[in-house]
């Protein structure tokens, strides 16, 4: 190979750049036109009063002015925060607990593993239309076996946790998954060594299980918080955002502003604060991988 | 004596487990036995936990007053045709992105990373202003288009190619194959595994997609099975026999796919998530 001739290697060498183009052209074209396109087009849209048809004229910063004194909008943004404090942690831990159990079983592992996943791979309007039939007010199992009468979804107060507990529900399956992995990397030896040295079990899950499996708890609180943020699905199916907007979620506001309210432009401004905010939140991702890689 | 307690102990904790295992699992049980019931015996005090006999009037009542076959169609059309796509555009941006060196493949890596950070939602509104302009709202190019460019797949594709050993390739090359021919005939089979593992989680995902279809749809037989479920529930009102029967079809087949390739599945979801 060293002995190519030394003509044929600029050559050579065009051809391989072209055919890289080649071969990155149809994601890329697919990427463009359907990602890189509409993202630049919505910091255009939210600069405009643009109906949801794309017509409208240019207004500068008139939307972020409106929505700085939006109450709606805050308020929206205030709700998604407290699905987030009700989902993001308790998930985690709900996953790392869960991946506990599941570690130490052998025979038993794979059917416990699966039915802690399976709700995992089922569409949400079917996650939605079980726990709307479960948690039913006056025919619902749950109110029946607890004796209980609470409407769960038309409850101002118990809205948001019902969504949040179908959530963790729907979702932990993922998080388990990924602290078994983590579990199962750490080396047996250590907990050998740390038995001989006479430590019990509750202690070497507190100074040996705990800290080794901090990468993966990181992780796993990083992509919840970026999951959650994004929520939409589960609330348009439970609640539409009421009782009294108790559930109304920043996404969930954009989508009325947009396709309800026919406000094309303002929806835009929305979207511009929830990407912020999750590059924010990404910016926060990659220093954690890479704080990770670096050890 | 120090033995006999701990086995005693986790004999309680496996027990605690299953039962823990079984209680998950009750409200898919329970929307199984509800769609097994009449409506009269849906609401019916105190609940029956096992529907028997069973009755399967709700499922005739939803197959006879629904398109939820047209649906079906629709979703394993979609599904399927964005599995492959995608699947196929990664693997070959991946390959590129790992071997071939070529100009502005910077630039590509930090759009890929810029595009993997941003959600969705957040592009909806233009992308349904993209789609309203071509005329694609209501038709399966509009539903499957932007379902194609995952930025994911490219990334785990991009980590399993740069283990294969170069000589691998250079040995391909001096023989004098292409790289098209490097990429089928010795990148993917090398690779099937994760390919296989990404290709099912892709499909379970295109078929559970819920967002998109439902911005991009309405139009009732161009739904997609988990968006058109909501629109007949609402149209049937409280009737938890029938929603419950819906439910469980629209569920078959992810349920299905989860259980017959759980090792993929659990192998796609981790390599996805940057483990492993």
């Amino acid at each position: 190979m060293t002995k190519a001739q030394p003509n044929d290697r600029p050559r050579q060498r065009r051809k391989r750049r072209s055919i890289g183009w080649v071969f990155v052209a149809p994601f890329l074209f697919f990427y463009t036109a359907f990602l890189i396109y509409p993202a630049l087009q919505v910091c255009y849209l939210s600069l405009t009063s643009s109906d949801i048809a794309g017509q409208g004229s240019f207004v500068g910063l008139q939307n972020f002015a409106e929505l700085i004194r939006d109450q709606d909008f805050w308020a929206s943004l205030w709700h998604t925060l407290y699905f987030i404090f009700l989902t993001v942690v308790p998930n985690t831990a709900v996953g790392f607990f869960l991946a506990l159990l599941v570690v130490r079983l052998k025979r038993l592992r794979l059917p416990v593993l699966s039915a802690f996943f399976l709700p995992f791979v089922l569409p949400v309007s079917v996650v939605t239309t079980a726990s709307l039939w479960i948690l039913d007010t006056n025919f619902g199992i749950i109110n029946y076996l607890v004796g209980s009468s609470i409407a769960w979804f038309q409850d101002p107060v118990w809205a948001m946790p019902a969504v949040a507990l179908v959530t963790i529900w729907w979702t932990v399956g993922f998080n388990m998954l990924l602290f078994i992995a983590g579990l199962q990397n750490i080396s047996t030896d250590v907990y050998e060594a740390a038995s001989i040295d006479g430590a019990n079990a509750f202690q070497r899950f507190i100074s040996i299980t705990c800290p080794l499996i901090w990468p993966v708890t990181s992780l796993v609180l990083v992509l919840q918080l970026i999951a959650q943020f994004k929520i939409f699905d589960q609330v348009y199916l439970l609640t539409l955002g009421g009782p009294y907007n108790s559930t109304m979620v920043v996404l969930l506001y954009m989508y009325r502003q947009a396709f309800q309210l026919n406000r094309g432009g303002y929806a835009s401004a929305v979207a511009i604060v929830l990407v912020v905010i999750m590059l924010l939140i990404s910016a926060l991702q990659f220093r954690l991988l890479q704080g990770k890689r670096a050890k | 004596m120090k033995r006999k307690l701990p086995s005693l102990l986790a004999l309680v904790c496996t027990g605690l487990t299953v039962i823990m295992a079984l209680a998950w699992l009750f409200p898919v049980y329970w929307i199984v036995a509800t769609a097994f019931k009449s409506e009269t015996d849906t609401i019916a005090l105190p609940p029956s936990f096992v529907p028997f006999p069973p009755d399967f009037g709700a499922f005739i009542y939803v197959i006879q007053n629904s398109p939820i076959f047209r649906w079906y169609l629709n979703t394993i059309l979609v599904s399927s045709v964005i599995t492959f796509f995608s699947i196929f555009c990664a693997l070959m941006c991946a390959y590129a992105l790992s071997l071939l060196d070529f100009k502005g493949k910077g630039l590509i890596n930090v759009a890929l990373l810029v595009g993997f950070m941003l959600p969705f939602g957040a592009v909806a509104i233009p992308l349904f202003m993209l789609m309203n302009k071509l005329h694609f709202v209501n038709t399966y190019a509009g539903i499957i288009l932007p379902q194609i460019a995952t930025p994911l797949s490219v990334i785990v594709f991009k980590r399993f190619f740069d283990q294969v050993p170069i000589d691998f390739r250079n040995a391909a090359v001096i023989d004098g194959a292409g790289d098209f021919r490097i990429l089928f005939n010795i990148y993917i089979p090398l690779n099937w595994s994760i390919i296989w593992a990404m290709a099912i989680v892709t499909f379970i995902g295109a078929w559970n997609n819920f967002f998109w279809p439902f911005i991009v749809t309405n139009s009732t037989p161009m739904l997609t099975i988990p968006v058109g479920m909501t629109q007949v529930q609402s149209a049937y009102g409280v009737a938890f026999a029938k929603t419950s029967a819906i439910a469980v079809m629209a569920s078959i087949p992810t349920a299905a796919a989860y259980l017959l390739f759980q090792k993929r599945v659990t192998q796609g979801v981790m390599a996805a998530a940057g483990i492993k």
